[in-house]
């Protein structure tokens, strides 16, 4: 298999490119930009064949090309980044809506204002009722796996739904990291070529999507998402298989747990930041601490099960968010407690809320929260419920 | 019904039907005889897109559609963009797009769908070429939301945002020139047509399949509902506003212009003949119909001077 040094955008392109997409209509923003400059290359190189590229005047009609193409049948990819996916919100919904599975990258940006185009999860994360499902990645091979699988399972039959693969600002997106290629025939295995439920090009049979669908069948056509979104969960599992038995990276685990068999404190996260997270436990592990990971890789459907089972088993999860939902709390921590809510698990969890707008998350970091949650646990109640970890005084 | 063979052949469109009796507009209703027309012109080889607009209701609920035609229901200001990316998909799986045996693509889309929070779309699909037409069927206002002012609604017109009354809170902008806008982005093709004129349309929608680039048709489509107008006037009225000058029949291809009056050189007619078939002109004093009169006549003069030099 082709090793590549590459940024997590190019690996975003070259999945988009080995997935043999069709149509791909993009608008640029940082730091977003490097993905669809990329495909652009493929084109002028002449590498990529049947694919039709798009340079739309915005990202609302980029999501808007993107519908139109993915309805007419074809494989449909875009990539975007804090404001453009702000600006796409209301055509997600039409995405997901009319059940088109186009696949998109969010490289995760903060939102303005002030301006910043650091790491920050809020973007992907207010776009959480879209009926998207949403894969955060931990780096730039979980990049490119991630594209390649969302489009497996977004076309899946039983899920028919858009895919969005999330990425950091920078950390991932303008890193170069060794990741590990398939080859073009391993791909076409994988993934052969979209077989949609139904396309626009049916002239013979016409019919209409997305007409006005009145209070006796509207709520029908809700269900029928949340059926999906359920149904996905089983799809990703074995799509994730699949993957690992063909090509040695398992996925199977929607949260992929890290040295929690026998933990007593877990730290629990989305995206780059778990890598630090990680590289601490191990550091912890070395000196006699019981401390695992759990990378939550699929936010959207949320893995309730799996959450679950762990929280069974440890006595605190330290939840930490690079996002804020204002008037709450962190999007991670909100949406795990409630999960937990009417079950016998119940664990103490504490939120930090880290690395907001793009602000380093260290080792040393952790080991601090690691030392208050250890603190918390030994007295067995909470100092306080939410911490702002960085926050100067 | 089985047309005779003698009455067929002088018939000057086509007789098939592709737009299914049962659509839910209302009588008289401008739209829909344009629907009816472009898909006579087009039959079923064709993707229609249509944005938040009566025509998505008169197209009719799920699981409902008075179309013969694939047909995609989208967001207000996505027309321009989603066309785009159908035109995009068919090309990437090796369609034939337009021509005699292509498919077409078309967006059909209302004044305010195209002239306010679709122009963006619209100008991104000129611009870039797409291969397909965008329809924008004018009716002067945002009447499936229950007829609020665009800025295609003329100077002096009654809306439910622009009421009339003791202060006389009409419209006071004229009308914006869509048609203009378009021009100046060099498409391969663009035209205004009437559903009083339905040879003139037909012909016009025929030329679009075979011009290579974007198209884009300026459609006068009278409603009788916004426009406080007879139902059985729909006909007469947008025959008058073509004869007044009010909305003059033209095309545009190649850089050149071209008239497509019933009689070019003939003077146009007074606009108040237009203007008193219409409830949504009973506000105006007489002040602001020669203010709406001086202006269709100088556009109208501004037309004939571009079509004598760009002719």
């Amino acid at each position: 298999m082709p090793k590549k040094v590459i940024s997590g955008n190019y690996a975003a392109a070259y999945a988009a490119k080995h997935a043999r997409v069709e149509v791909v209509a993009a608008y640029p923003i940082t730091p977003q930009t490097s993905i669809i400059e990329k495909i652009a290359e493929f084109i002028a190189n002449g590498e990529v064949e049947n694919l039709e590229y798009v340079p739309v005047e915005s990202e609302h009609s980029a999501m808007a090309a993107c519908i139109g193409a993915s309805a007419a049948g074809a494989r449909t990819f875009t990539a975007t980044s804090a404001q453009g996916l702000a600006l796409m919100h209301e055509m997600l919904h039409w995405a997901a809506g009319a059940r088109l599975p186009v696949v998109m990258v969010d490289v995760n940006r903060a939102m303005a204002p002030p301006w910043s185009v650091w790491d920050d999860q809020t973007d992907s994360l207010a776009q959480r009722d879209t009926g998207w499902l949403q894969f955060y990645a931990e780096n730039n091979q979980e990049v490119y796996d991630g594209v390649l699988m969302a489009f497996k399972i977004g076309e899946h039959e039983k899920v028919n739904l858009p895919v969005m693969v999330i990425e950091s600002a920078f950390i991932l997106s303008h890193t170069y990291d060794i990741v590990d290629m398939l080859e073009q025939e391993e791909v076409d295995e994988f993934l052969p070529p979209r077989k949609p439920l139904y396309s626009l090009t049916d002239f013979d049979n016409p019919f209409s999507i997305g007409a006005l669908g009145t209070p006796a069948d509207y709520y029908e056509f809700r269900y029928k998402i949340a059926k999906a979104m359920e149904e996905a969960k089983k799809i990703i599992k074995e799509v994730g298989k699949e993957f690992g038995e063909k090509f040695g990276r398992d996925y199977s685990q929607m949260i992929e747990l890290y040295k929690t068999e026998d933990a007593d404190i877990v730290f629990m996260g989305m995206g780059s930041l778990m890598g630090t997270v990680k590289e601490a436990v191990d550091i912890f592990r070395s000196e006699g601490y019981k401390v695992g990971a759990a990378k939550v890789r699929w936010f959207r459907p949320f893995p309730r099960e799996e959450l679950y089972e762990l929280a069974k088993s440890v006595e605190g999860i330290a939840v930490l968010d690079r996002n804020f939902s204002f008037g709450q709390e962190g999007i991670l921590f909100n949406e795990a407690k409630g999960i937990l809510y009417n079950t016998d698990a119940n664990p103490i969890m504490k939120n930090y809320i880290v690395g907001l707008g793009g602000r380093d998350l260290t080792v040393n970091d952790v080991r601090k929260i690691a030392s208050n949650m250890k603190k918390i646990i030994e007295k067995g109640e909470l100092d306080k419920e939410i911490d702002w970890y960085h926050l100067k005084r | 019904m089985e047309i005779p063979a003698d009455v067929k052949k002088k018939l000057t469109i086509p007789a098939e039907e592709h737009f299914y009796a049962g659509h839910t507009a209302c009588q008289g209703c401008g739209a829909a005889l344009g629907l009816r027309y472009v898909l006579k012109a087009y039959g079923n080889k064709t993707i229609f897109t249509i944005p938040a607009c009566c025509s998505t209701i008169i197209a009719g609920p799920w699981p409902y559609s008075a179309f013969n035609a694939p047909l995609f229901h989208t967001a207000f200001e996505t027309t321009g963009a989603v066309i785009g990316g159908i035109e995009a998909a068919l090309k990437a799986k090796g369609y034939k797009v337009k021509g005699e045996d292509g498919v077409m693509v078309v967006g059909w889309a209302g004044d305010g769908g195209t002239a306010d929070i679709g122009l963006q779309a619209l100008s991104g699909f000129l611009e870039r070429g797409h291969d397909g037409l965008y329809i924008m069927y004018d009716n002067e206002a945002y009447m499936n939301t229950g007829i609020q002012r665009s800025s295609s609604t003329p100077y002096g017109a009654w809306t439910t945002n622009t009421p009339g009354g003791k202060k006389r809170f009409l419209e006071r902008k004229p009308k914006k020139k869509v048609i203009d806008i378009v021009i100046a982005h060099k498409p391969a093709y663009a035209a205004t047509a009437s559903v009083a004129y339905p040879e003139d349309f037909m012909r016009k929608l025929k030329k679009a399949k075979t011009i290579k680039g974007p198209s884009f048709i300026q459609l006068f489509a009278p409603c009788p509902t916004g426009w406080r107008s007879p139902t059985d006037k729909t006909i007469e009225l947008a025959r008058l506003a073509v004869q007044t000058a009010y909305f003059p029949l033209f095309e545009y291809e190649n850089g050149k212009y071209k008239l497509n009056m019933p009689s070019p050189k003939k003077e146009p007619k007074p606009l108040e003949e237009y203007l008193k078939l219409q409830g949504r002109f009973k506000y105006m004093t007489k002040e602001d119909m020669e203010i709406l009169q001086e202006w269709v006549l100088r556009e109208w003069e501004e037309l004939k001077k571009k079509a004598e030099i760009f002719g």
